[in-house]
């Protein structure tokens, strides 16, 4: 059956709601033919991660909707940029690449899209609610809707989420349908300790292998003995939609469609089940370092950006300490939780201690970081994931502690006895 | 030489030609391709340090991150995309920057789905004419690269 669409649909089609919409709905129309759509439904949210700066293509596109007077039809959100709008002289960005980022975020911003640049939106006042149909960019993001809110996007890429913002309209298919929302995949883990599952290391390598595994199918994990808080599961999440192409994952007794793994998988039987155990966990912790030997030049935080929680937790960590003189720390954030932060007085002590902050942007999205700045150390699985191929730098993975404590000791330093 | 043609399902229509680049691994574009050069970047990726430009790229689908489209958009308006892609399954991530380069600069990337059997049956070296009714011809080298 062939794309049926509504007065509505075919008005702006036509050109009724003006060229931008209409340039919208036509990309819209097209690709839900292509994935076999048989309609669109409504949507009530949307982030964008189209505002990341990537090259002149995305600024045409951007540009273009924007003077054809294409404006946002639902609250709409906005993914990090390719630039921090304040601080980016304190870094290596080039100055006229500087100035294509901000073109790109005047573009959105004008079509009525609201300036949180970030990619962690669920920690903003914009997060959606459980059962909310909305479209979502930024892979982190669409796993977290997805999983921990309950709520409904498919994985929409750069370019897309914007047509669905605009004209309030996405493919009524995937996961918009609860019954494209089951667990496929049965992950059991076994002889894990608790002690373990409590550090912030636990979720990113966990997160790395399910992925790895999984690709682009529905994860279900039983077997976990501690309620994760928000932050383990957005560093589960991140991790997975790095290695693989995750976008839902349920956990069984954590997240709201998995109750029971009877629920996580609506009454089917999983297609396989898979036993995670400490070994493949420790060869998923070694897969995210690619560094030889202990040298330090940058640390950086907040993949996804940081949250007032980790805030919180970094502060207590750096309480009277100060990093070595020869490492750089940095911790990436939105501009709206930095504020809260500093007004909670988490961001004084990580200054004090010789943090750098940069808000709006991420380094994987930005060409920030100087030639100097070779071996990193993140808490991050995405940052490890991509920092290899993306900015042609080493990097080693740890937890926040050992994040700290390697900053202080000016080389790699890691607490190895759970993962034994 | 051997010629076998495989009948695929157009996903964005149009005609290549080109040296087929192969691998079963997915690829994330995103940290796994170089718009500027045209190279695999992807360090852990099978095809790493080989250009794609020019070539009929034929992998499952893309992994990972949603940026995938806006680099393949990159690639398109810097000339250093591949000539095709041929998938084995539809995938939204490169059917969108086709799409999207069509109406921005009226030019697409041909994309065509294979059956699992017949992408399987695909080699790195092998010459392939894409036709815009979906048909893959492919040309086999006797000897293997």
């Amino acid at each position: 059956m062939p794309l049926t669409l509504t007065p509505k649909d075919r008005a702006m089609l036509n050109g009724d709601f003006g060229p931008g919409t209409k340039m919208a709905m036509s990309i819209l129309a097209r690709m839900a033919e292509v994935i076999d759509a048989k309609e669109l439904l409504d949507i009530s949210g949307a982030h964008i991660d189209s505002t990341v700066y990537i090259g002149d293509a995305g600024l045409e596109f951007a540009e273009r909707l924007a003077r054809l007077g294409a404006k946002v039809s639902v609250p709409t959100s906005l993914n990090v940029s390719g630039v921090d709008e304040h601080h980016w002289q304190e870094w290596a960005v080039p100055p006229d690449w500087a100035q294509k980022a901000r073109r790109q975020m005047i573009a959105y911003q004008s079509m009525g899209a609201a300036p949180t640049w970030t990619c962690a939106p669920y920690q903003t006042g914009m997060k959606p609610r459980f059962g909310q149909q909305i479209a979502w960019g930024e892979s982190n993001a669409i796993v977290f809707a997805n999983s921990v809110i309950g709520a409904r996007t498919e994985r929409y890429p750069d370019l897309f989420d914007i047509c669905c913002a605009i004209t309030g309209r996405a493919p009524a298919t995937g996961l918009h349908l609860t019954e494209n929302r089951k667990g496929q995949i049965l992950f059991r883990l076994e002889g894990i300790s608790e002690d373990l599952q409590r550090r912030d290391d636990f979720y990113p390598v966990l997160g790395n292998l399910i992925g790895k595994l999984t690709l682009d199918k529905i994860p279900v994990i039983e077997g976990v003995t501690f309620t994760p808080d928000e932050d383990q599961l957005k560093s589960f999440g991140a991790a997975a939609a790095s290695s693989g192409g995750v976008a839902l994952f349920h956990m069984v007794g954590v997240t709201p469609e998995a109750s029971t793994s009877e629920a996580a998988f609506q009454g089917n039987k999983p297609l396989r089940v898979v036993e995670i155990n400490m070994e493949a966990l420790r060869e998923s912790r070694r897969e995210l370092t690619h560094a030889d030997g202990d040298e330090l030049h940058l640390v950086v935080l907040g993949s996804p950006h940081f949250s007032l929680a980790e805030y919180k937790r970094l502060a207590s960590l750096v309480a009277g300490k100060t990093k070595h003189p020869q490492v750089k720390f940095l911790v990436t954030s939105s501009r709206a939780m930095t504020q809260l932060a500093d007004q909670a007085g988490f961001v004084t002590p990580a200054r004090e201690f010789g943090a750098q902050i940069t808000v709006d942007t991420c380094i994987l999205t930005s060409p920030m970081l100087p030639d100097d700045v070779q071996c990193l150390m993140t808490n991050s699985a995405k940052f490890a994931y991509y920092t290899p191929g993306l900015l042609k730098k080493r990097i080693a993975f740890g937890s926040l502690e050992d994040c700290v404590n390697s900053a202080v000791a000016g080389k790699i330093v890691r607490d190895e006895a759970l993962w034994k | 030489m051997t010629e076998i043609t495989f009948q695929g399902k157009t996903v964005v229509k149009g005609k290549a030609e080109g040296i087929a680049l192969v691998s079963r691994e997915p690829l994330s574009f995103w940290g796994g391709y170089d718009w500027q050069t045209g190279e695999i970047i992807d360090r852990r990726h099978p095809l790493s340090g080989q250009i794609a430009k020019g070539r009929i790229l034929a992998i499952p689908f893309a992994r990972g991150s949603s940026t995938t489209t806006a680099v393949l958009l990159e690639a398109i308006r810097a000339g250093t995309a591949p000539a095709a892609i041929v998938a084995a399954e539809t995938d939204f991530f490169f059917a969108l920057a086709s799409v999207v380069a069509d109406e921005l600069y009226a030019a697409s990337l041909p994309l065509v789905t294979l059956r699992e059997n017949d992408f399987g049956k695909m080699e790195s070296g092998d010459e392939v004419r894409l036709l815009d009714n979906g048909t893959v011809i492919v040309r086999k080298q006797n000897a293997k690269e």
